[in-house]
């Protein structure tokens, strides 16, 4: 055959001249989810061109490794995402089918930004009984501000560093951000001072770092074990349970299905309240400060 | 010592405000000041560190009696041992359990999807009653900066091993180029390359057993080139040694099984993704034995040596609201073949009749399947299959002849084999699945077989990454 490997040969002189040409001039980012898009284009205005794998609406834990993800991973010359195994599902096949270099594990262009900061619930012991949960502990990191701030820091630095002709700008904006971020993490402290001490239910343990931060205690999950849907009996049995010390409000996510949530509500009496999650989950959450001012306007509205 | 700053303070006023301070003493002075004003720093930084230290242990003791009474805060790991570790770089190991019980009305050692050659291994729907199924273990890890290693052995039911896969392939390659080499499932067609477990029905479809004995893999080598484009755009190239069917093992050094494919994708909005693909596989053979019977019902073993060439095409969509699968997502998949087979065609190779005769053979086959799977609640799916197979008649040189009559060939007889699969299963995690399959399989020349399979596929170990 070697007529097709001739071909072959002509298109990989043809890419590898294409590949040598000098980088666009917005340094291609692919998001894993839209928080971490949102940051991006804090931190990287215009001279980012991001690309986001997943919308408010889907479980970042079941994602199918698609075709149009592939083909991202491929021209991308950075990937941000959480780690800590939350998108242990997919990534490895879309960095591996990549044929990018520039985006593995190890390299610049890769970015997690879980092991920057301070995990909760990390397992002492793990066991595939104990449901999904995960080795290196709760990866849904981004309601917490200050593990935000952290974050936008080392995120920041390393645009600079894969784009060092625009290492200035990244550092302006950076600082800018920290600077806006700061100012607005007082203010929601302050308003949200009424919710510490507030008992509430989640629905799966994605709100730790919310609770953690603003002082809400979780008095129960409405999964028994992380990614396991609760069956009619246990349900049943958190409403018993309950009875003691009755939550003010059931969070959920934009992506949750309503149906238990609602079904617990009527029988403790306390209100669902839906929360972006991610930017993009409500209409008001259209970016990283909307995603946190909506989501204590609603939790206080909840406690009202 | 709290109190020392505001002593600290006093005394630096006092001296600053001291009226009778002399020109003479302002070097004096100054250098008093000072050190008065060090003196104040390091103090009033150090009880800001003592205070900071105190209000830490405060929060922590107030934490520790508030913490939520339904779920304690797990103990940290422990740190790391330092030094040597030899398990550290341990790869990724991961076992599938599977295991069936097959009610079958048919005699399953006598299937045979009527007018083709049928392949040594990979058709039909394996044996009656309860069977352990394959358990597939994959071992797999980076194995330097620049490959990537995998093994997948099936330990069959059996007792016996297979190698599904055992590949290397390049992580440091760049410009969207990827080279496989070793054994590995051919990229040709879509479900060619999943691997059992992750089927939607517990069977291949019957152009899958017929065209490439269940599943196609190669020993050879790979080449992927992925488009810079937004869509997704890949073309690859394999060679390989053609061992398996539709090739055979030969005595030669020449590459027996050449394939070409290209992969299309995209997305349509946030909630569907497409994939279509189109395939070329080219394999020779030699002596490819096969059972049959003659036109006096004697056993006999005939053989083709030639060229089987296959067009592929596949196309998948998904669909899910959202793009979420957690609770609905809709899988519709079909692929179509054609196959021409072109060489010559021995007639009884063991000579048990007599009669060792050798001719021209000519075939033009296709096949294709449609299938759709649909989570309907959560757990829960429900799928419908259909295959259907157009076996045509092949040209046989000793038939054209004269030499012997068609009725020496019976598995070769025109027939249009058709399935009909219904399938429900539920997982109850990711990892672990449930199926109950039913089929009305008329590939018989003869009488319908019913088919039910109850099926169970747990995964342990590692946790797999999953192709579209």
């Amino acid at each position: 055959m070697p007529k097709y490997l001739r071909s072959l040969l002509a298109l990989a002189t043809v890419s590898l001249c294409v590949g040598a040409l000098p980088a666009q001039a917005a340094l291609k980012v692919l998001a894993t989810t839209p928080d971490w898009a949102a940051l991006v284009t804090e931190l990287g205005g215009d001279k980012v061109n991001v690309y986001t794998a997943t919308s408010a609406f889907q479980d970042v834990h079941r994602v199918d490794a698609k075709p149009s993800l592939v083909a991202r991973a491929r021209t991308a010359d950075l990937v941000v995402a959480t780690g800590a195994d939350l998108e242990i599902g997919w990534m490895p096949v879309l960095l591996q089918d990549s044929g990018n270099t520039r985006i593995q594990p190890g390299s610049p262009g890769y970015f997690e930004a879980a092991p920057l900061v301070h995990l909760l619930e990390v397992p002492s012991a793990v066991d595939r009984s104990m449901g999904d949960i995960h080795p290196l502990g709760n990866p849904h990191v981004t309601l917490d501000p200050h593990d935000i701030a952290t974050i936008a820091k080392a995120l920041a630095a390393r645009l600079a560093l894969i784009d060092s002709a625009n290492a200035a700008y990244y550092a302006a904006r950076g600082d800018d951000f920290q600077k806006r971020w700061q100012q607005a993490t007082l203010g929601w402290e302050a308003k949200a001072a009424p919710l510490k001490g507030v008992g509430v239910v989640v629905i799966h343990r994605d709100q730790a770092y919310l609770c953690n931060w603003l002082g809400l205690k979780e008095l129960a999950s409405i999964e028994p074990k992380p990614g396991v849907p609760p069956s009619a009996g246990y349900l049943a049995e958190l409403v018993t349970k309950l009875a003691a010390t009755p939550p003010k409000m059931i969070l959920r996510n934009a992506y949750n299905d309503p149906r238990a949530a609602e079904w617990l509500s009527q029988r403790i009496h306390a209100p669902v309240v839906l929360l972006p999650y991610s930017v993009g989950g409500t209409p008001e959450a259209k970016d990283l400060f909307g995603l946190f001012d909506d989501t204590i306007k609603r939790l206080l509205a909840a406690l009202k | 010592m709290a109190k020392l700053t505001p002593i600290a303070a006093v005394i630096v006023f006092v001296c600053l405000m001291w009226p009778g301070a002399g020109h003479a003493a302002t070097d004096d002075l100054a250098a008093l000041r000072a050190e008065l004003e060090a003196l104040k720093t390091d103090y009033t930084s150090r009880v800001q560190a003592l205070e900071a230290r105190i209000k830490q242990l405060e929060s922590a003791v107030a934490t520790a009696t508030t913490a939520p009474p339904v779920y304690p805060q797990p103990a940290p790991v422990a740190a790391p041992a330092k030094g040597s570790n030899a398990a550290a770089f341990n790869p990724a190991i991961s076992m599938i359990l599977t295991g069936n019980y097959a009610s079958l009305s048919q005699d399953p050692a006598t299937y045979r999807v009527a007018g083709f050659i049928p392949p040594p291994s990979g058709e039909g729907p394996g044996r009656r009653s309860f069977n352990l199924d394959e358990s597939e273990l994959t071992v797999a890890s980076n194995v330097d900066p620049y490959f990537f290693g995998n093994v997948t052995a099936a330990i069959q039911g059996d007792n016996s091993i297979d190698i599904e896969e055992a590949y290397f392939k390049t992580i440091a390659l760049n410009n969207g180029f990827t080279i496989k080499g070793g054994r590995f499932f051919s990229a040709t067609g879509y479900l060619n390359e999943i691997h059992s477990h992750n089927w939607d029905f517990a069977d291949q479809p019957l152009v899958y057993q017929v065209f490439l004995g269940g599943q196609l893999a190669q020993d050879g080598a790979q080449i992927r080139w992925l488009a810079p484009t937004d869509y997704f755009i890949e073309l690859g190239a394999e060679a390989g040694s053609g061992r398996s069917f539709p090739g055979t093992q030969r005595n030669s050094n020449s590459l027996a099984s050449d394939a070409l494919f290209a992969h299309l994708g995209g997305d349509v909005g946030d909630s569907t993704s497409w994939r279509l693909g189109v395939s070329w596989l080219d394999v020779r053979s030699t002596d490819r034995t096969y059972d049959d019977v003659d036109q006096f019902g004697a056993a006999v073993i005939d053989a083709f040596t030639g060229t089987s060439r296959t067009w592929i095409a596949d196309g998948t969509l998904k669909w899910a609201p959202h793009g979420d699968p957690t609770y609905h997502q809709f899988k519709l998949q079909g692929e179509y073949m054609h196959r021409t087979e072109s060489g010559q065609l021995a007639f009884d190779v063991t000579a048990v009749t007599g009669r060792n005769l050798a001719g021209d053979y000519n075939s033009s086959q296709s096949g294709w399947y449609l299938q759709a799977v649909y989570e309907f609640v959560q757990r829960w799916r429900a799928g419908l299959r259909y295959d259907s197979m157009q076996s045509g008649t092949p040209r046989i040189g000793l038939v054209q002849l004269g030499l012997l009559p068609f009725a020496a060939f019976p598995s070769l007889a025109s027939a249009s084999p058709e399935r009909t699969t219904i399938m429900v299963d539920w997982s109850l995690s990711e990892f672990s699945r449930l199926r109950a399959q039913y089929a009305w399989d008329d590939a018989r020349a003869t009488e319908r077989d019913r088919q039910l399979l109850l099926q169970y596929i747990f995964a342990m170990g590692a946790h797999g990454a999953h192709k579209f």
